[in-house]
């Protein structure tokens, strides 16, 4: 296969991997019936405050490690405020994305545009030689590998595993759990917490990696609002999840290659809007019935299996209070 | 809630105030700042002298308006997030008004005026086509309009509206004199006409929502949808109606600040410059409770014009602002909560009736 097209596939990958990232760890959450709204601010916080303290302590891994620590703090307030304090979650999580915005830019001010750590790709030793498959998935940053346990990982937890389907059902049937004897309150916090720390990771894996550096405004402001509707069109399950996240970093990536061709005429300011039209668009499909009609095309053996990997019902209780009694 | 003496709820009302200042203060003190002298900078940006106050009003009346159109659709139960994209829309349809059309001033004003609502409420409709007819929630779509919006003021700025002297991404040539209210005076910059149309706005706004059917449908939509489409109440149309509304006003605020913001009229990049969004604070902030807009906005307005002046003053970056209304908002969302907590546990017996 030829060069370019396998540089184009690998740098596709590389920069999915915080959407997947990002919208793995918020799958987490909604899975357990918690939004976390808070996304694109704790991504942007974090991003700046894993590229500070990686730049600080000269070391990337206490950059990540306090990357996380930033997003699994944010989610907790999210957490504090829906579930301890009973307000709206989508309120406490909008303002939260405006107040982690402005505070990373104010707290940032002296760090933009400098040069700081970064992790570099490391092949991945015998499967980086794979033909095609190599080079693009396994010549890649730590943070890319780590995306790969995340998504099977994510699977494997909620799917074939017993604290797993405890997970499922404190987001789809709380009242169920409780009564089964699950802390229904107890677990919304963790896995908001671990999907927040998630979300932090994700913001280091731009700041440290994928967008190395910190400027003002963010260069991944936005991003996080589309990892939010990827989790809604991937239906809260993992596969489909980076199956959207890939999609959108291929067409950002294809309208920069169109960009560069010279016989096409689109301004270039135009493609910007690409990401955003897009998401519009998936949105639509998910909602509009659109997805159920192409299935009701494909031959009958194939319609079963296609439905159930498409369906995409919100967890039941998702973003809404359990008091237990 | 009753029993509650009354200076604990004073303190209750002040400690989000003490807290989010205390915050902001620690926040300074950490990128090596005095906040005193912080403070005093963004008093005296605001306020000393009429031409500090003229930009002060000018960022009053948008955020006025911006909040009312928000009153209405959270009335209704809808986050209209896209209030940032009508802005800039309402501010794009008027620009295309001023620059095209050969009017006398008050028929060019009032065609602006005309155009921004029709741009605001076309980008809004959008949105709730989208939220009633095709099931995307309004967060969603908001957000992706808002950007689309963004791209489109880009494009139009760098490419047909550029100014005839060559490319640049700065804004389109001034505005003709016509397109523009004249000011009460050469230095405090603000135009009556413009306060008059915010006043008015406000007005109305207060009263279609205390004492017309549409109120009542608008109130009934918000509290619980599906009871009142059981009941009759066109809920869909409810949804529009509002989203439309708050469209046509964030589309006057939109105009408002390609007229009064910059030292020429001109339409800019970031036109909207966020006030949008702090629309949907200052809501928050005050439960939805339409008289206490102009205060809250008069507050809010203090701080954003006199942060403006903060990095020339003091090298510190003028997103403190942002940083002060966005922890003030929080904390208060959380204190509301601590006081049903409080509240809940004073009634010892019964079961949290918390709606």
């Amino acid at each position: 296969m030829n060069e370019e097209l396998i540089r184009t596939l690998n740098s596709i990958v590389a920069n999915a991997t915080p959407l997947v990232i990002a919208s793995i760890g918020e799958t987490v959450t909604e899975r357990a019936g918690v939004v976390n709204l808070s996304l694109d601010g704790s991504i942007i916080l974090s991003a700046m405050v894993g590229f500070v303290a990686a730049l600080a302590s000269g070391s990337p891994v206490v950059g990540v490690l306090a990357a996380m620590l930033v997003g699994g703090l944010m989610a907790l307030i999210v957490a504090f405020g829906g579930i301890t304090l009973r307000q709206d979650q989508v309120a406490v999580g909008f303002v939260l994305t405006l107040l982690a915005a402005n505070l990373a830019q104010f707290l940032g001010q002296n760090y933009t545009r400098i040069p700081g750590p970064q992790i570099l790709n490391t092949p991945l030793p015998v499967v980086e030689q794979i033909p095609v498959i190599g080079p693009v998935f396994f010549r890649q940053s730590i943070f890319v590998y780590i995306s790969y346990v995340l998504v099977f990982g994510l699977w494997y937890w909620l799917f074939r595993t017993r604290p797993g389907l405890a997970h499922r059902a404190v987001g789809e049937r709380p009242a169920t759990a409780f009564a089964r004897g699950t802390r229904v309150n107890v677990l919304r916090y963790v896995y908001t917490g671990v999907g927040g720390a998630l979300v932090g990771l994700a913001g280091a894996a731009y700041s440290l990696n994928v967008k190395a550096g910190w400027s003002t405004p963010p260069s991944m402001a936005g991003d996080g609002w589309i990892a939010l509707a990827i989790v809604i069109f991937g239906g809260w399950h993992p596969f489909r999840v980076v199956l959207g996240a890939y999609l959108f970093a291929g067409l950002r990536v294809l309208a920069n290659v169109i960009q560069r061709t010279p016989d096409v005429s689109i301004p270039v300011v135009l493609l910007n809007g690409v990401p955003w039209a897009l998401m519009i668009i998936t949105l639509l499909l998910v909602s509009s019935g659109a997805i159920e009609r192409l299935v009701r095309v494909l031959p009958r053996p194939a319609q079963k299996w296609t439905r159930n990997f498409l369906r995409s019902d919100p967890p039941a209780a998702l973003g809404t209070r359990f008091e237990p009694e | 809630m009753k029993t509650r003496s009354l200076p604990l709820q004073i303190g209750l009302f002040i400690a989000p105030v003490i807290l989010a200042l205390a915050l902001a203060a620690l926040l300074v003190l950490a990128v090596g700042a005095d906040p005193l002298a912080v403070l005093q900078t963004i008093w005296e940006g605001a306020t000393r002298d009429s031409r500090a106050l003229g930009q002060m009003v000018n960022f009053w009346m948008p955020l006025t308006l911006v909040s009312i159109g928000l009153i209405v659709t959270f009335t209704a139960g809808l986050w209209n997030i896209g209030v940032e994209g009508q802005m800039v829309m309402g501010a794009v349809f008027a620009t295309w008004g001023a620059l095209t059309l050969d009017l006398p001033q008050p028929l060019l004003v009032a065609a602006e005026i005309a155009l921004a609502m029709l741009g605001g409420a076309l980008w809004a409709a959008l949105v709730g086509v989208l939220k009633t007819r095709l099931g995307v929630h309004e967060i969603f779509g908001g957000v992706a309009l808002n950007a689309l919006s963004n791209v489109l003021l880009i494009y139009l700025i760098s490419g047909p509206w550029q100014p005839p002297e060559g490319g640049s991404v700065r804004g389109t040539p001034p505005f003709p004199d016509a397109a523009i209210p004249s000011f009460l005076s050469d230095t405090f910059k603000v135009s009556l006409v413009a306060v008059l149309v915010v006043v008015a706005a406000l007005v109305a706004v207060v009263l279609a929502l205390r004492g017309t059917r549409w109120g009542l449908e608008l109130k009934a939509t918000g509290k619980n949808a599906r009871s009142a489409l059981l009941l009759g109440v066109p809920t869909r149309r409810a949804a529009m109606s509002a989203f439309i509304v708050c469209g046509a006003l964030a589309g006057i605020a939109g105009l408002y600040r390609v007229l009064f913001t910059f030292v020429s009229a001109s339409l800019r990049p970031g036109v909207s410059g966020g006030i949008g969004f702090l629309g949907v604070l200052v809501v928050l902030l005050i439960a939805v409770r339409p008289v206490w807009v102009p205060f809250v906005t008069l507050i809010f307005a203090i701080v954003l014009g006199g942060s403006a002046r903060l990095q020339i003053a003091l090298g510190v970056d003028s997103s403190l602002a942002g940083v002060l209304q966005g922890s003030l908002v929080l904390i208060v969302l959380l204190f509301n909560g601590l006081r049903g907590r409080l509240a809940a546990r004073e009634e010892t017996s019964e079961v949290t009736a918390h709606e």
